[in-house]
C-alpha cells in the first residue's frame, strides 16, 4: 500500500539529495540518509540515545564524509559530551582541534535571567552562525532545543523564532539534527514537530518481560520512501547500529552448488549432492535424537573446505560441545584453532528476541561466515511471543540469505503427544530442508534413532526413515527395514532373513 | 536597605547584547541610560556590544536573547532580557531594589 502511494513520486525522490548519516542500518531505512540542507526531528523519551544518534551523525560526517559539524548542546557540557562518546571509540577532542566540530554549550540559568518587554532569539541565530562559518560546518545538531522553553517565559516570542530558527537552518543549507523530549500524547512536548516536518524520527526504549530493546521508526519522511517499520538498533563499542536492515527486500540470489551435510548417506538422500548454498535447514526432534551432531557434522565438513562457520549455542558451553563431540570422533578444535569456527554461547534469556537479532547480524557482519549454526533455535523461541518470534526467524532467514550463508537451525520438539512434526511456530514454512529425527521403538524393547528428510526444496530427496546410529566415527545412517511388519530398525532387523532386508538407495 | 546598598557598591558594570541597530535595540539602550541616570547616578559603566560585530563574544556570556543586558559587577552574574520597558522589574532585576 505504502509502495503504490509513493510510486507516482519517484521522478521527485531521485532528486531529494540526502546525507548519509555514516550510522549502520539507518542510511538504508532512509534510503540513502537524512534530507540534505534541512532540519530533521530526532524524538523520544529520556534515555533512548537521541544525543548518542545526533554526536555519532556528527563524528561519523566530520570523519567519514569530510562534513564539519556544530553541536550545539542545551543539556550537557562539552565535556560531558566528549565523555560520553568516548566509549563509543569517538574522539571529540580531536575533532575540535582539527577543526572538524564545534561544540557549543549553551547554558541557560532560569534564576539569573529576568524579562522585560520585547526580544527575540538572535543572539542564538548569531552565535550559531558564527559557529557554522567558523569551520565550514554541514551538519548542525541542537541538543536538546526544548530546553530554552524552560528559559523563557514569552512561548509566543519562542514558537515565532523557531519557526524563523527552522527556515533560517534551511537557507544556511546545513543538515541539521533536531531533538526533542517526547510528550504525552504527542511526539514532542512543545510540539516542535509542527515546524520540522520534512524527516521525524522516533526513538523508544521500551522493557517486556523485563528485558529492554531500543527501537527507531521513521515517523515521516517527506519526499521519499522510508520503512515503516520500527528497527531495533543497539547501542554499543562501535556507535549506533540499526538493525536488522534485511527486512527491507526480499532479493536474495541464490546459488545451485551443493554443500556436504559432513554425514556421505544424508548427502545421498539429498538428491545425492547435500544442501544447497545458502539455504536454511532445519533439525527438528526430540531430545538425545542427535540433533547436535548433525550440526557438528556440517560443521566439520565446512572447516574441511576451509569455509568459516560461526555456532550459536544457546545450551552448551562451547568446551562442553567440543568434548562430546570428540566422543563420536568429530574434532572441532583445529578448526578453532585455525580461525575458521567460532563459537558464540549465550544464553537465550540474556537479551531480548530482537537484541539477539541484533548481535547476530553483528557477529555475521564481523565474522563473515559461510555456515551458521543455531543450536538449538528453540530456545529463541520461548523468548517472545509467536508473531515476534516468526518475524525475527523471517528476518535472520533473509539476513542468511542475504549473504549466502548456509545455515542450521535445531528444534527441540517435544514426543509426547504425538505432534513431532510440529514446530512450535510454523518456522518450517521458512525453511529450505527439514530433518526429522526421531525415536523409534522396536518390538525388541530398544530404542533406536530414525530420521528422515520431511522436505528439501529444489532437489529430489529419499523418502525412507533411516536409522541413525551415534558411533565412534560420527554419525552413521542404516538402512531400516520397511517390510510387512513395519518399520524394523536394530536386532529386530538382524532377525531376518538375508534376502529380506532392503535394498538401500 | 537600598541606600546602605548602593553606598556600598562603587560601582555597576553593565553590558548590553544587541544585534545591529534595530529598534529594540535603540529602545532597550535608551530605557538603560534612562534608569541609570535616575537610579544609579555616576557609578556606572555600560559597555554595549554589537554582535553582529562581534558574534563570538555571545558565548562568553551565553547569550540567546537579544537584547540582554547583563550584570557582571556586583556578583553575582544577573541577566535582564527585554527592551528594558518595565523599569520597576529592570530595578528588580538588577538588585537595584530589594524584592518583596
Amino acid at each position: 500500500m505504502h509502495a503504490k502511494l509513493k510510486a507516482p513520486k519517484r521522478n521527485h525522490e531521485q532528486t531529494l539529495p540526502k546525507t548519509p548519516t555514516g550510522i549502520r542500518g539507518l542510511d538504508e531505512i532512509t534510503f540513502g540518509g537524512l534530507p540534505r540542507g534541512r532540519p530533521t526531528l530526532v524524538c523520544g523519551g529520556a534515555g533512548c540515545g537521541k544525543t548518542m544518534l545526533s554526536t555519532e551523525f556528527l563524528a561519523r560526517g566530520a570523519l567519514q564524509y569530510n562534513e564539519p559539524g556544530v553541536f550545539m548542546a542545551f543539556e550537557e557540557t562539552a565535556e560531558e559530551l566528549a565523555k560520553n562518546v568516548a566509549s563509543l571509540g569517538f574522539d571529540l577532542d580531536d575533532l575540535v582541534k582539527r577543526e572538524k566540530l564545534v561544540i557549543d554549550y549553551v547554558h541557560l540559568e532560569r534564576s539569573e535571567i529576568e524579562e522585560t518587554g520585547e526580544y527575540d532569539l538572535e543572539g542564538l541565530f548569531l552565535r550559531l552562525g558564527y559557529a557554522i562559518d567558523s569551520i565550514g560546518a554541514k551538519r548542525v545538531v541542537l541538543d536538546t532545543l526544548e530546553a530554552i522553553f524552560s528559559s523563557f517565559n514569552n512561548v509566543l516570542i519562542l514558537r515565532a523564532e523557531l519557526r524563523r530558527l527552522f527556515r533560517w537552518l534551511k537557507d544556511k543549507g546545513v543538515t541539521a539534527i533536531v531533538t526533542a523530549e517526547r510528550g504525552d500524547g504527542s511526539l514532542t512536548r512543545h510540539g516542535l514537530e509542527e515546524y520540522i516536518s520534512d524527516c521525524v524520527i522516533l526513538l523508544d526504549h521500551r522493557v517486556i518481560n523485563q528485558l529492554s530493546t531500543r527501537r527507531m521508526r521513521i515517523v515521516k519522511y517527506r519526499g521519499s520512501v522510508h520503512g515503516t517499520n520500527e528497527y531495533p538498533f543497539l547501542i554499543d563499542s562501535e556507535g549506533i547500529s540499526v538493525l536488522p536492515i534485511t527486512s527491507v527486500r526480499l532479493h536474495h540470489d541464490v546459488s545451485d552448488q551443493r554443500i556436504s551435510s559432513g554425514v556421505a548417506r544424508l548427502d545421498t538422500m539429498l538428491g545425492g549432492k547435500g544442501y544447497y548454498r545458502g539455504s536454511s535447514v532445519l533439525v527438528s526432534g526430540t531430545a538425545g535424537t542427535g540433533k547436535s551432531s548433525l550440526c557438528a557434522h556440517f560443521v566439520d565438513a565446512a572447516c574441511r573446505r576451509r569455509e568459516r562457520s560461526l555456532y550459536v549455542a544457546s545450551e552448551e558451553s562451547p568446551h562442553q560441545i567440543m568434548r562430546n563431540m570428540r566422543s563420536i570422533g568429530i574434532d572441532l578444535r583445529p578448526g578453532v584453532k585455525k580461525g575458521l569456527l567460532s563459537f558464540h554461547a549465550i544464553r537465550p534469556s540474556f537479551y531480548s528476541l530482537e537484541m539477539h537479532l541484533a548481535v547476530l547480524h553483528k557477529l555475521i557482519n564481523a565474522f563473515k561466515p559461510q555456515v551458521v549454526v543455531i543450536d538449538p533455535i528453540t530456545n529463541f523461541i520461548n523468548e517472545g511471543n509467536q508473531i515476534e518470534v516468526k518475524a525475527m526467524l523471517t528476518r535472520l532467514i533473509d539476513l542468511l540469505k542475504l549473504n549466502q550463508i548456509t545455515a542450521m537451525f535445531t528444534s527441540l520438539t517435544s514426543g509426547a503427544n504425538g505432534t513431532l512434526e510440529q514446530t512450535n511456530i510454523g518456522i518450517s514454512s521458512l525453511m529450505d530442508t527439514w530433518l526429522l529425527v526421531r525415536d523409534i521403538e522396536n518390538i525388541n524393547g530398544e530404542r533406536h534413532r530414525g530420521l528422515c528428510v520431511l522436505k528439501s526444496r529444489g532437489m529430489a530427496h529419499s523418502n525412507q526413515i533411516r536409522e541413525l546410529s551415534l558411533t565412534s566415527n560420527g554419525v552413521e545412517l542404516l538402512d531400516a527395514y520397511l517390510g510387512s511388519g513395519g518399520f524394523l530398525t536394530g536386532t529386530a532387523q538382524q532377525m531376518l532373513p538375508d534376502r529380506a532386508k532392503p535394498a538401500s538407495y | 536597605m537600598e541606600n546602605s546598598e548602593s553606598k556600598t557598591i562603587k560601582s555597576w558594570d553593565l553590558r548590553l547584547y544587541v544585534a545591529g541597530q534595530t529598534p529594540k535595540s535603540i529602545v532597550a539602550l535608551a530605557n538603560l541610560r534612562k534608569i541609570c541616570d535616575e537610579h544609579l547616578h555616576d557609578e556606572y559603566h555600560i559597555e554595549v556590544i554589537d554582535l553582529v560585530r562581534n558574534p563570538q563574544l555571545a558565548r562568553r556570556d551565553q547569550i540567546l536573547a537579544i537584547p540582554t543586558l547583563v550584570r557582571s559587577l556586583p556578583s553575582p552574574i544577573k541577566k535582564i532580557i527585554g527592551d528594558l520597558s518595565n523599569t520597576e522589574k529592570v530595578l528588580l532585576g538588577l538588585d537595584v531594589r530589594p524584592r518583596s
